[in-house]
């Protein structure tokens, strides 16, 4: 492992920072900029190797706010874009900043795409379930029946879950924080980065002007985020509560909460999470959990180490075909194949 | 009796039948034969979207036309010597291409009641009713003389029946006095190892076809061409399309750029995408996007990150792309977009040829936003046009709209091979790190900014598609600052003049009729004019390949002629955009919109209409 000695300082851009106070994306940028001089030295990648590329929305501003390399594109195509530089360039690390709206809506099938693909990418999908930069319309995560500008008596269409999107596309990274817990999503984000193939972190955040608490029923505090999330870890139980005592098991196909104890469950009964199972069933059904039946499921829901990786996969492909070739050059090339001769 | 062979001075055979009867692999065949005799040669593929039409109807024949001369041939020609028609169909499709004197050779076997039926005949008379009485008819049942040379085939009768089209190749070689050694061995390369019996039924009817010809003295008047004097040294045939893509490979070499293709299929783009994909060897990298958006945006990205990028697309894609091409304008990164045009709008007439999408290409995005838009002009120039477009890209860090259109990337001619050390250096301004900030909006004399690539150490900066700060490149709402940057962006584009050539003319440079045309029209306007200049009249032709910006000399051509007449496979959309940049002249319009390329003969009548 490399030691760059790089602090959150390398990456803060002299720029002023311009979301509303309070916003969940000031803790997510704070998250970002703590985890880069950790995956710097885990990729042994030097600063200049960064770039972050975003679409359009409140949180695509984000990319301006990074001292690294930043593009800040049109609204949905971020991913697209992301996936050029990244077959451009293997060697970059390659950062998406992306809105609910800009994903998941206009952007919808770059994203399915990416995952498709399992391009070298970390998505960080801030989610706040809400059009914040163009005032308060509903987003595609909305939930059912909510009250918005654009649907004063109540949305009547379903929201996507990004987790049961980005799996069910055979995602092979997915994972989910909520924005005041800076710790777990700075971890998170270092994941992601280690991860290779398409990595998407879920960052449930606020939007105080036109969506406030949206989150809050699960999220609102500490106390809150203890009984009704649960932050699932690789070969740990599926354990939750302040207490640690509810726990998640299986019954029939379907999740069920219990707590050690009661009604006969053991610690025995309760699940142990396995992100890297290549099989999406129960990360699905994970993903899916919605309070109040469930608690909303925290951490990295899925990683699963796939060799097919897009980028690579062209450069050793272009590689593998150069050193069998005869056309080398253009000159080859252009007298390759049928020719005559006038004399 | 003797084979008589009437030496020509050109001759144009059109092979048409079923979509599933091979008719391109046979027109290519003997385009390439006649290439390698020394003919100059020019060729008109000519089918149906559907891949497979219903059998037999009109609607889906497909056509392939060749040209082939003992002097420069610049166009496939309007109307043809030889027509080969495998069916009633393609004999009723293509009895209006007929010269008064043309020999046509149909499949006798196809003439049955319920194919005259699918190709709407009343009579069973077909030759008659087309009233073509008077032409060389030559009924030859070539599905059962295949079928009889294949006797000893191990092929089942499908795969007998499906040679038939070597039959009439045959035919036409041996009327032409071409050998058939061409056509043997790419059917050897295409399956003498995948699939022996294949390729010996292929080989044994071409060489059937061509001895049915011989024994029965089939053409007194066999059609053989001198070859023409071309120029001594190496040559190839080649499409449009596939000199689009090697234009962009050489531009990579002579840039040192990696490649990179962002694509999504569309007709008639698509064999750039195909071709591109082959080269790997040369470190092409191609995305088969999922859509047209994300190809554009994917060679956005890679333009970002310093590979030379192009996107490939037709009318429709081009529609697509526009939001992308414009983050492209703004974010001032070098890319091509070739729009292979074909008749629109919406989806229109994807086989068929236009060039309908001028203005689109000059204005169809939002907001000031200009870009250089240049425009091939015949298959084999598609290579020089790609390779300029590309130059102008990268040295001008702007993107580039590159037209070609159906006609062009479709038809092939034998192209003298240019050799890479005569081609220009390609030079980006690739930006080193400095002291202090880097400052991306910074720019040279011609208003162009560097291109710094990530990964480059003191390079990090931030761009997009929001309004910038003149220099530092931040996001600037300045009324001042804005109002100078469309005009630093429009003032780039135009410094492009600086590197293109002055405006040709062909033809006397002053007189009563100046012909003027853009891309793929050349071949047809020069043979028009040409013809009558021959007979004294006093026409000229002036046609253009870089459209914005245009070159500098226009205004001193077009104040030499007493008549201006800008010809297009359009409503006009060359003659408007010349109007609104010249108003002290008066564009007059000569317009098609069939989606066909212009008849040299109809071309003709109109410039006589305008000379009386």
């Amino acid at each position: 492992m490399a030691e760059y000695k790089y602090t959150p300082e390398s990456f803060k851009s002299d720029q002023q920072v311009k979301w509303c106070a309070g916003c969940g994306d000031h803790a997510v940028l704070n998250a970002v900029q703590r985890a880069l001089p950790e995956v710097a030295d885990a990729l042994d990648k030097p600063h200049e190797k960064f770039v972050f590329v975003s679409g359009i929305g409140c949180s695509s501003r984000f990319i301006y706010y990074m001292r690294t390399f930043g593009f800040h594109t049109i609204h949905g195509r971020a991913a697209a874009v992301a996936t050029g530089i990244k077959v451009a360039n293997p060697d970059l690390s390659v950062w998406v900043c992306t809105g609910d709206g800009d994903s998941l809506a206009i952007g919808g099938n770059h994203f399915i795409h990416a995952l498709r693909r399992n391009v070298d990418l970390n998505i960080i999908l801030f989610n706040n379930e809400i059009y914040g930069l163009t005032k308060g319309q509903y987003s595609p995560t909305t939930k059912l029946g909510t009250v918005t500008k654009t649907s004063p008596y109540g949305t009547v269409e379903h929201p996507f879950n990004p987790g049961e999107l980005a799996i069910g596309a055979k995602g092979t990274f997915f994972a989910r924080t909520v924005d005041a817990e800076v710790m777990l999503t700075k971890e998170l984000l270092v994941e992601a980065a280690k991860h290779r193939g398409t990595s998407v972190v879920e960052a449930l955040v606020n939007c105080m002007i036109f969506n406030n608490k949206t989150h809050a029923s699960f999220a609102a505090d500490k106390a809150t985020r203890a009984e009704h999330t649960i932050t699932l870890k690789h070969g740990e139980k599926m354990l939750f509560g302040a207490n640690k005592d509810k726990g998640l098991v299986l019954e029939g196909l379907k999740l069920k909460v219990v707590t050690v104890g009661e009604d006969g469950y053991t610690l025995d009964d309760i699940l142990t999470h396995d992100a890297h199972c290549e099989d999406t069933t129960l990360h699905c059904m994970l993903a899916a959990m919605k309070y109040p039946e469930y608690p909303v499921a925290l951490g990295v829901i899925r990683s699963v180490d796939e060799p097919c990786v897009y980028d690579n996969e062209v450069a050793e492909q272009l590689a593998a075909v150069k050193a069998a070739s005869k056309i080398q050059c253009v000159d080859d090339l252009l007298n390759s194949g049928e020719i005559f001769i006038l004399s | 009796m003797e084979r008589q062979t009437s030496l020509l001075k050109d001759v144009v055979i059109r092979f048409s039948g079923d979509s599933g009867d091979g008719m391109q692999l046979t027109g290519t065949l003997f385009s390439e034969t006649s290439a390698l005799a020394g003919n100059a040669i020019s060729t008109f593929p000519d089918y149906p979207a559907e891949i497979r039409a219903p059998q037999g109807t009109v609607a889906g024949v497909s056509g392939f036309q060749v040209h082939f001369g003992s002097a420069a041939i610049n166009n496939p020609g309007d109307k043809c010597d030889v027509l080969v028609a495998m069916n009633p169909a393609a004999l009723k499709a293509n009895a209006r291409f007929l010269k008064r004197d043309a020999t046509i050779i149909v499949d006798g076997d196809s003439l049955t009641a319920d194919n005259l039926a699918k190709a709407t005949f009343t009579t069973d008379n077909p030759i008659e009713e087309l009233g073509l009485d008077d032409r060389n008819v030559i009924i030859a049942r070539i599905t059962t003389m295949t079928r009889e040379a294949l006797a000893d085939s191990t092929l089942d009768n499908k795969s007998k029946v499906k040679c038939k089209n070597m039959f009439a190749l045959g035919i036409c070689l041996y009327i032409t006095d071409r050998p058939t050694a061409h056509a043997h061995d790419y059917i050897n390369g295409k399956f003498g190892k995948k699939n022996p019996a294949v390729a010996e039924a292929n080989n044994l009817v071409i060489e059937a076809g061509y001895n049915y010809a011989a024994n029965n003295h089939l053409s007194h008047n066999a059609y053989a061409v001198e070859p023409a004097g071309l120029p001594k040294g190496k040559y190839r045939t080649i499409n449009g399309n596939v000199a689009t893509a090697w234009g962009f490979i050489a531009a990579s070499e002579k840039s040192s750029r990696p490649l990179f293709c962002g694509s999504y299929p569309i007709t008639p783009a698509t064999v750039i995408l195909e071709e591109l994909a082959k080269h790997k060897s040369l470190g092409v990298k191609t995305v088969q996007a999922e859509d047209e958006i994300a190809g554009i945006c994917t060679a956005v990205g890679a333009a970002y990150a310093g590979n030379f990028a192009v996107t490939t697309t037709s009318g429709p894609g081009l529609s697509l792309k526009s939001e992308a091409l414009g983050l492209a304008v703004m974010a001032e990164l070098p890319l091509v977009v070739v729009d292979v045009q074909r008749g629109g709008p919406s989806t229109g007439l994807p086989t068929k040829t236009e060039q309908s999408d001028l203005l689109q290409a000059l204005y169809g995005r939002n907001g000031e936003c200009p870009v250089p838009v240049v425009a091939a002009s015949s298959p084999s120039d598609c290579f020089k046009y790609a390779f300029e477009a590309s130059k102008i890209a990268m040295e001008h860090m702007t993107p580039v709209v590159l037209l070609t259109d159906g006609f062009i990337a479709n038809s092939s001619e034998a192209w003298a091979i240019p050799q890479m050390s005569d081609m220009p250096t390609i030079t980006p301004p690739i930006a080193v790190a400095t002291e202090g900030d880097f400052m991306p909006y910074k720019r040279n004399e011609q208003n162009v900014r560097s291109w710094a690539f990530p990964g480059t150490a003191g390079l990090e900066h931030r761009i997009g598609g929001l309004e910038k700060h003149m220099t530092t490149g931040n996001i600037s709402y300045d009324p001042a600052n804005h109002a100078q940057m469309v005009a630093t962006r429009a003032a780039k584009v135009a410094a492009v003049v600086n590197d293109i050539p002055q405006q040709s003319v062909d033809g006397d440079n002053c007189g009563e009729l100046l012909v003027v045309g853009w891309g793929g029209t050349r071949g047809h306007l020069n043979s028009a004019v040409e013809q009558l200049r021959g007979q004294g009249k006093s026409v000229s032709h002036c046609h253009l390949n870089y459209i914005n910006p245009l070159p500098s000399n226009m205004a001193q051509i077009f104040e030499n002629f007493k008549r201006i007449v800008v010809c297009e496979l359009n409503e006009g959309q060359a003659a408007s955009y010349l109007q609104g940049l010249f108003p002290q002249f008066r564009f007059e319009k000569c317009n098609k919109v069939e989606g066909q390329p212009f008849t040299v003969e109809e071309l003709v009548d109109v410039f006589n209409e305008k000379l009386r």
